[in-house]
């Protein structure tokens, strides 16, 4: 793009004598052959309006606009920012607080701006001018040995297998001399992969989901991480292909491919963690408290989940009791603090379902045996004595969810296995490759089409609309499906003043938790090991929070290490 | 709960401590199989439509089909069956099954598959030509072929080339098919007295078509029986027999060509349509006999041979028809036991030769009676053939004596009934009851 707004510069270079300008970044002339840099420079009048006033590219010193049909220049960062904006709208639509787009997303945003030094700082000009000349001259990339080489960067492994195949068969077809092609729609797309990921918290398309969160978690709202991550996938947030909705001049192709485009669903652990590692890198202070009050306080979620899975609101006293024996309910367990590295971070969705698991297990001991037997005095009891509400029977509540949870899981595996994950807008590493893309993508389009006809009246599955609950369970129902009122009286008893379970006993799911410096974990679930109750309630919470059964698993078992911390620290030598 | 006793139930071990391994070699490997990726989620589209493909749910099929096609796009053709074939491959089975599924849909769908893969173009050409043989669009699947045929695509070509030669036999075989449609309408022609110069000028040129490309894909070797059978009645027509015999016998007896029984059977055809020598005709039968000694021209060899007046021709006979009947499919075969039966009671009546026999029941004895000669099979082939009967009760005398369960119950019976030349059999086996004992072994 530079060429053509350095080719009416036509003095032969003071050093080389050769005419072959480039343009630097603060906008001087720079001869490619010697990469004598001159003092002149291009005056640019810049009378169209910048597409995002809030990034300032003062450093710059101008915004070139090439040609109409190839676009604008665009930094990678501002593409993020559009992203970050739509994500924010979108929450906004679902019922989060507009205080969280305009003022705190905005502030993160600009803050990690600063921290990595990608605006509002004084930027190192050596660095831009490396960007255009590696882009340009394909003959200099032999001369340049330490410069990563295009085909490097291409092939460097991320964590997106499928990306990383597309990339390298990419630059597999063509060759060194056509990099020039391969290129990126943005301006600094292969600067930005070339960066250091440890220094910088270099941004990517999950992180946008943890600067989401982290707003959402610094006002407090109704809405856990697993709750966002299943309106991602569920469409209600953008999130997947959220790129086609950039404007037609910011043009996408080559190496932005690899920062923009998604191959795979966010992952909770991966989403939780660069939240903590963003927050630690902005400096962020002590997050507001999180209150007995408030919606992530482990009284509040734990009723919130013992009505999606039909418990009996009785159990409520137990969870509670539990948060407060083990000190969960504190304020400072609970509110994050980005500053104080040792604290454990809590994961308020999986600390709950934990909690409502261990009450189960304290009640209903779950070895397969014991359950059964509580439910059968409790169905004893239904039959012979109306009077007083039903006793809570497990076994029909285990049928009548297992059935409810089997139909979901069902549901859910058929929409995964039918999602459509291109869209309209194509994808190319080159403009080479672009008829290609498209022919093929009128094809897809085309045998959709008639395949879709083949499969009789097949309407686009519509999103069902977001909701908070994805059980749902009334009162009125006369079919005694829902198990809300029932009462625990069958499993309970009075002991020394105090309201006890009749089950004496409990089993430890691990004697000893890991070192999580070890295996990255503090315990680790094989489903052949424990009772199949206690895994029916994994899956259960597995499914309504989308993670796997071990992370409920293992923070079981922090809780249970908590809980009998004096009897485990009291064991005869 | 503080009356609760702590139970340890079945925990888990902590890792392993190695003190000499590398720090990295301590994490354990992160799963990331629940990840759902495009790839994942493609895997699993694909395990349901083929849940639905042999569970014959062709709508369901179709529907998931629609969810899977997009993964053309990221098709880099590096596995063995990538999505483009494997699209390909359902696609076709879903529009030939589903009840919808049009003729015109399907082809559609196939010029689709063509541009889509070009290192397959030819395979699809060849299978959507054969898909519309079987459906009776025989001018389509011709234009089809012929229009494969002049496809060039520079390396692809030469690559191809195996499958191009395919075409080009096929569009042979379709000239040859209206050569023969011309043939007869000639015939018709003549019988009636018309002439059609037109028509004929038509047949000469299907046949310089038809011969150039059946002949280039007889050379390679491999099973060509249609294109063979094809080419040799073509040259018969125009006189070439020389060319004709040569070519059958390249095609039976040329090693680099697999095994192929049908080979020695169509050379043995042609060489009796051309009253070739007694000599000639029993060597090409006789390696017929040796790759599928049940084969039923083996019948008409055993009549060759036992009029032979060599006694190894006629030795061998004996051997042809025993190896006949050692097999299911001519358990039932009147023919081949009267040729049995025939050549027992000459070698019995003569007194020559009994060795053979005693040489080829040696390994049969023990379980062709079970086989042939019970007493459920003999009251069955009672009921239903007389005649198989007859020829089976001569030969159970002779081999097994006259009390055997065979001749003893159908030999009762046909006195029973009367019938005359049971009566004689009895006779004939009474009569020569010693000589049935030597060969029986008792």
């Amino acid at each position: 793009m530079d060429e053509e707004e350095a080719r009416d510069f036509n003095e032969r270079c003071a050093q080389c004598s050769e005419v072959n300008w480039g343009l630097t970044d603060g906008g001087r002339f720079y001869c490619r052959t010697c990469h004598n840099v001159t003092e002149r420079t291009r005056d640019v009048v810049n009378t169209e309006v910048t597409c995002n006033a809030r990034i300032q590219t003062i450093s710059k010193g101008s915004r070139n606009r090439g040609k109409s049909e190839e676009g604008w220049e665009w930094y990678v960062c501002e593409g993020f920012q559009l992203i970050l904006k739509k994500q924010a709208e979108a929450l906004e639509a679902l019922g989060v607080c507009p205080q969280m787009k305009d003022e705190i997303l905005c502030n993160f945003w600009r803050r990690y701006l600063q921290k990595s030094q990608q605006a509002y700082c004084d930027r190192p000009a050596g660095e831009a001018v490396k960007a255009l000349s590696v882009c340009d001259s394909s003959t200099d990339m032999d001369s340049e040995p330490d410069r990563p080489s295009l085909l490097h960067l291409l092939s460097l492994s991320e964590s997106d297998g499928d990306l990383q195949t597309d990339c390298s068969f990419a630059s597999s077809s063509g060759k060194v001399s056509e990099c020039t092609s391969v290129c990126s729609g943005s301006v600094d797309g292969r600067l930005y992969l070339m960066k250091n990921q440890k220094e910088t918290l270099r941004m990517s398309m999950p992180m946008t989901l943890s600067f989401c969160y982290m707003a959402l978690l610094w006002l407090r709202e109704p809405m856990t991480l697993s709750d966002l991550l299943r309106f991602v996938v569920e469409g209600h947030i953008p999130y997947l292909n959220v790129y086609q909705d950039f404007p037609e001049k910011m043009k996408l192709y080559g190496l932005d491919l690899r920062i923009f485009c998604v191959e795979s669903w966010p992952v909770y652990e991966e989403v939780y963690s660069k939240m903590i590692e963003l927050a630690a890198f902005l400096d962020l202070p002590r997050f507001p408290d999180i209150t007995e009050s408030c919606f992530l306080h482990p009284d509040m979620l734990c009723m919130k989940y013992l009505m999606e899975v039909n418990l009996p609101d009785e159990l409520h006293n137990w969870t509670c009791r539990v948060v407060k024996k083990i000190g969960f309910g504190e304020v400072d367990f609970l509110t994050l603090n980005p500053g104080n590295k040792s604290t454990r971070k809590v994961k308020y969705d999986v600390l709950a379902a934990a909690i409502i698991v261990v009450v189960l297990k304290l009640l209903f001991l779950l070895d397969d045996h014991y359950e059964w037997l509580l439910s059968g005095s409790a169905a004893e009891r239904n039959k012979n004595n109306k009077e007083g509400g039903p006793y809570f029977d497990f076994k029909e509540w285990y049928k009548v969810i297992k059935c409810s949870l089997d139909a979901e899981q069902k549901k859910l595996d058929e929409e995964r296995a039918k999602y459509l994950w291109r869209c309209e807008k194509p994808l190319f590493y080159s403009v080479k490759k672009k008829s290609k893309v498209l022919r093929r993508r009128q094809m897809v389009v085309n045998l959709q089409n008639q395949f879709c006809k083949l499969s009789g009246s097949v309407q686009p599955a519509e999103r069902p609309n977001p909701s908070s609950f994805q059980l749902s369970w009334s009162e009125e129902n006369t079919d005694g499906t829902c198990f809300h009122g029932h009462s625990l009286k069958g499993i309970l008893q009075q002991k020394n003043g105090v309201l006890t379970t009749i089950n004496p006993d409990y089993w430890l799911c691990t004697i000893r938790l890991c070192r999580e410096k070890l295996c990255g974990h503090l315990a680790h679930y094989k489903e052949v090991d424990f009772p199949q109750s206690y895994h029916f309630v994994l899956r259960l919470f597995s499914f309504l929070l989308r993670i796997q059964p071990s992370y409920i698993h293992e923070e079981v078992c922090v809780i249970e290490h908590k809980l009998f911390d004096k009897k485990l620290s009291k064991k005869p030598k | 709960m503080d009356g609760l006793v702590a139970e340890v139930g079945s925990a888990l071990l902590p890792a392993l401590h190695l003190p000499c391994l590398p720090q990295h070699f301590y994490r354990a490997a992160s799963s990331h199989e629940h990840k759902l990726s495009f790839k994942k989620s493609k895997e699993v589209c694909l395990s349901y439509i083929q849940d639905a493909i042999l569970q014959k749910q062709w709508k369901r099929a179709a529907e998931f089909l629609t969810f899977y096609i997009e993964s053309i796009e990221k098709d880099y053709s590096i596995e063995y069956m990538g999505p483009s074939e494997i699209i390909w491959r359902v696609g076709t089975e879903i529009l030939c099954n589903h009840s919808h599924g049009s003729i015109g849909e399907f082809n559609s769908f196939i010029e689709q598959m063509k541009t889509l893969g070009v290192k397959r173009y030819l395979k699809v050409c060849l299978e959507h030509a054969f898909h519309l043989l079987c459906n009776g669009l025989i001018d389509e699947a011709y234009q089809n072929l012929s229009l494969a045929e002049s496809w060039r695509f520079g390396e692809q070509t030469t690559a191809q080339d195996k499958e191009m030669k395919l075409v080009q036999a096929y569009r042979g075989l379709l000239d040859y098919y209206s050569w023969s449609k011309q043939k007869n309408t000639l015939l018709e022609y003549e019988k009636e007295g018309f002439e059609d110069s037109s028509v004929e000028r038509e047949m000469h040129s299907c046949f310089r078509k038809a011969a150039m490309s059946l002949k280039e894909i007889i050379k390679i070797p491999g099973v060509w029986d249609l294109f063979v059978k094809s080419y040799v009645d073509l040259l018969e027509f125009y006189g070439d027999h020389q060319e004709a015999r040569e070519v059958l016998s390249e095609y039976a007896y040329n090693s680099k060509f697999p095994t192929n029984p049908n080979a020695h059977v169509y050379f043995y055809q042609f060489l009796k349509r051309h009253g070739a020598s007694k000599k000639s005709l029993v060597s090409a039968l006789k390696i017929l006999h040796d790759i599928v000694p049940s084969h039923e021209l083996m019948i008409d060899f055993n009549i060759m041979l036992q009029k032979s007046k060599k006694r190894k021709k006629r030795r061998l006979g004996l051997e042809v028809i025993f190896a006949a009947l050692d097999y299911a499919g001519t358990k039932e075969n009147v023919k081949a036991w009267s040729c049995l039966a025939r050549q027992v009671k000459q070698i019995v009546i003569s007194e020559k030769h009994l060795d053979w026999i005693k040489e080829e029941w040696n390994s049969r004895k023990d379980w062709w009676p079970a086989f042939h000669f019970s007493r459920y099979l003999a009251k069955r082939n009672w009921q239903e053939n007389e005649s198989l009967t007859y020829e089976k009760a001569l030969v159970a005398g002779v081999l097994l004596g006259k009390d055997c369960k065979y001749f003893k119950y159908v030999s009762h019976q046909g006195c029973k009934a009367q019938v005359k030349r049971f009566r004689t059999l009895k006779k004939f086996v009474n009569r020569h009851g010693p000589i049935c004992l030597r060969i029986s072994g008792l």
